[in-house]
């Protein structure tokens, strides 16, 4: 941040990145918070109904009361669980998600680092959850919780293909993977590359929605097949951990799609008067409303289904963008 | 690398369980996620309604007769009190008759809602369920004001019905016909043509007629599998013989076709519903001539059934002249269908256990009486 890290170390420095960091987590925790608000308000006004409106006006500490509920709740585990695996497993999958979001740039100036390979930090260090989701299941000592873990790990390893691939065209056509890059390389060219990449936007997208568990591909906590899926023992704020894990990847995820795809803060039509951090919200809040939307439409697919259609239909559609892009750039289209 | 070792797992679905919808116990072997053995477990709701009978008065048995399949309450009452009738040969004022058809087709569409929103909330989709108690809500409105349930209506009675219909409610019932009509399309858009639900459900679960009927399946369960039976066209009682309405059947008998025999019976419902509102009698009884004591014949016995939402309700009372039933013997649908469950989840999936059960529609309270 502000170049702070290319500085000589010095514990001023490291306590200014340390205070930065404590604001983002701030950031992201209201974000997940109202994130929930907004995802019950919005289902709730496509089901006729009027979503949170009791604690507070409008309902606006409905989570807040929830959050803090989960707080003090007493902190079960059970005796026949693996004690430490139980312990740690929400940590391991939370960690990762917060990790990925200080390579996401939010504006010109507002991001944490700017590296180089960003793109591939975000895919190795997202892959890491999963190994949190696993133990939970793992540990847990519960047959559902178990079915649960394996069906998520099947999932996400299954979709993290294609969600890679599907930014791949997209390091085709700037030749870099820092996501700074990639913003300005929509900027200077005018376009932005979900026109260019469209099929590559539709199977991040398809895939992203896959990779954070939601409706149409929730199965790892399938309700009425697994109760709730790998979670199923954890209680009070273990459990607020996974949902937050959750949460966060879907600020992290939209947000990457936004910078990626939607030109990250760049402003269309010249509309430059309106800030670029609202530029990039805006963005972002019309892909995390997508999710919820879908979330209130969809049924779920079948475990054999969901993998069926990312071996057989997203990768070889990934792959298929990633030599047309590649072509194109050989004849000089792009 | 030596062969992997894998082992089968027992696994208890329910009796607490969200998918299971009351207190039904499965009992699954799964390999992996392959069902390899199930077995249904019930009685966990047995209230024992037919023993208790047999020390209740005729009038008083109705009641109970709400508790076995809570949702379509209206059809249970009068598998009773048709029985009855018959037991003692009273006829009913046609006044009654009507306002009897319209109650029953209406909660017969109230019954097929909560099937469609529960079952597709078990799929994973939760907005038609919210959908369904929406338009749910109205029938269940209209059927409030003329009985004071919403519920357990408790509203035939042996010779008739025990309120009139108040005034202006045919009116309503009039207009919610065109109304749900509308509504029926608009599930259709939301549900039947998307396209995870048809892969999800397409050739799932099937059986043909000659298997549905061994096992003794009646209802969308056995017309699903492309057999023509309905009770309200091949036996008909009370006044079923003076509307034009189809029975609808599936082609292939998969849990799809059961969906769409089911939906359709929505539509014939509400043309029925259509007929009956048209020709209701303006004025008339609503209880024919009883005596104060219902007491049935010496050495007497009488079987009556007739379509329920779930299927063939039947319901057979052997009567010694007493005021009480000496045995009466219930024929219950959601029991007699869910025999079929074991031999259509074998060899399935685990995910595949919410639409093979949803689409058997059963009702824990008339699985176990």
């Amino acid at each position: 941040m502000f170049g702070i890290l290319d500085q000589q170390f010095s514990w001023l420095n490291f306590t200014i990145l340390a205070l930065a960091a404590v604001a983002l987590l701030l950031v992201v925790l209201l974000f997940v918070m109202y994130a929930i608000y907004f995802e019950r308000k919005v289902i709730g006004w496509m089901q006729l109904r009027k979503g949170p409106n009791r604690t507070g006006p409008w309902g606006l500490f409905q989570t807040v009361a929830d959050v803090l509920k989960l707080l003090i709740k007493e902190d079960v585990v059970p005796k026949k669980v693996d004690r430490f695996l139980f312990l740690i497993a929400p940590i391991i999958s939370f960690t990762p998600s917060f990790m990925v979001i200080a390579a996401i740039p939010f504006t010109e100036n507002l991001y944490f680092t700017d590296i180089n390979v960003g793109l591939l930090y975000y895919g190795a260090i997202s892959s890491l959850s999963i190994t949190g989701i696993l133990l939970g299941g793992w540990a847990s000592n519960n047959k559902y919780s178990i079915m649960g873990g394996m069906r998520s790990v099947a999932q996400m390893i299954s979709y993290e293909v294609p969600l890679i691939m599907s930014f791949l065209g997209i390091v085709l056509m700037t030749g870099s993977l820092n996501l700074r890059d990639i913003v300005h390389a929509q900027i200077d060219s005018g376009i932005w590359f979900i026109f260019p990449q469209f099929i590559g936007f539709v199977v991040f997208l398809i895939a992203g929605n896959a990779e954070l568990n939601r409706t149409p591909f929730d199965l790892p906590e399938a309700e009425n097949e697994l109760v709730a899926g790998y979670f199923v023992e954890y209680s009070g704020f273990r459990f607020a951990f996974f949902m937050l894990t959750e949460y966060v990847y879907t600020f992290a995820l939209s947000s990457l799609m936004v910078t990626l795809f939607l030109g990250g803060w760049d402003a269309p039509f010249g509309l430059t008067f309106i800030p670029p951090i609202v530029w990039f919200a805006l963005k972002f809040l019309l892909l995390v409303f997508y999710l919820f939307w879908a979330r209130a439409t969809f049924p779920r697919v079948k475990i054999q289904q969901l993998m069926e259609f990312a071996w057989k239909g997203l990768i070889p559609v990934a792959l298929f963008n990633v030599m047309l892009t590649a072509v194109l750039k050989t004849l000089g289209i792009f | 690398m030596g062969e992997l070792r894998t082992e089968e797992m027992l696994l208890n679905v329910g009796p607490q369980h969200p998918s299971t919808h009351g207190v039904f116990r499965l009992v699954v072997k799964v390999d992996g996620e392959t069902i390899t053995e199930c077995i249904p477990v019930i009685g966990y709701l047995h209230r024992g309604t037919e023993k208790l009978a047999e020390d209740l008065t005729y009038t008083q048995i109705i009641p109970y007769t709400d508790r076995l399949d809570y949702l379509a309450s209206m059809l249970n009452n009068y598998a009773l009190v048709q029985a009855v009738e018959e037991l003692m040969d009273i006829k009913v004022p046609e006044r009654a008759e009507y306002i009897r058809v319209i109650v029953m087709e209406l909660n017969r569409i109230a019954s097929h809602l909560v099937w469609w929103g529960t079952g597709l909330l078990d799929l994973g989709a939760i907005s038609p369920f919210l959908f369904a108690f929406r338009d749910r809500e109205y029938i269940v409105d209209m059927l409030n004001e003329i009985s004071g349930g919403r519920l357990t209506y408790n509203y035939m009675r042996v010779g008739g019905v025990k309120w009139d219909a108040p005034a202006g409610w045919v009116d309503k019932v009039r207009k919610f016909v065109p109304y749900f009509r509308e509504k029926i399309k608009e599930y259709h858009t939301l549900v039947t043509g998307n396209e995870i639900f048809v892969a999800r459900v397409k050739g799932l679960g099937i059986y043909d007629a000659q298997t549905a009927i061994d096992y003794g399946l009646t209802g969308p369960n056995l017309r699903g599998s492309n057999f023509k039976y309905d009770l309200r066209k091949n036996a008909p009682y009370s006044i079923y013989d003076r509307f034009e309405f189809e029975i609808p059947t599936g082609e292939t008998g998969d849990v799809y076709d059961r969906y769409m025999v089911r939906m359709e019976e929505l539509e014939q419902s509400l043309n029925i519903l259509e007929q009956a509102v048209a020709s209701f009698p303006e004025e008339g009884e609503i209880m024919a001539k009883v005596p104060k004591v219902l007491r049935g014949p010496k050495d007497a016995e009488v079987y009556t059934r007739m379509e329920a939402s779930k299927g063939e309700l039947g319901v057979h009372i052997v009567s010694n002249g007493k005021d009480k039933p000496y045995r009466l013997k219930l024929r219950r649908p959601s029991f007699v269908n869910l025999q079929i469950l074991p031999d259509i989840l074998t060899g399935r999936s685990m995910a595949d256990i919410p639409p093979i059960f949803g689409a058997i529609d059963i009702v824990l309270g008339e699985v176990d009486a």
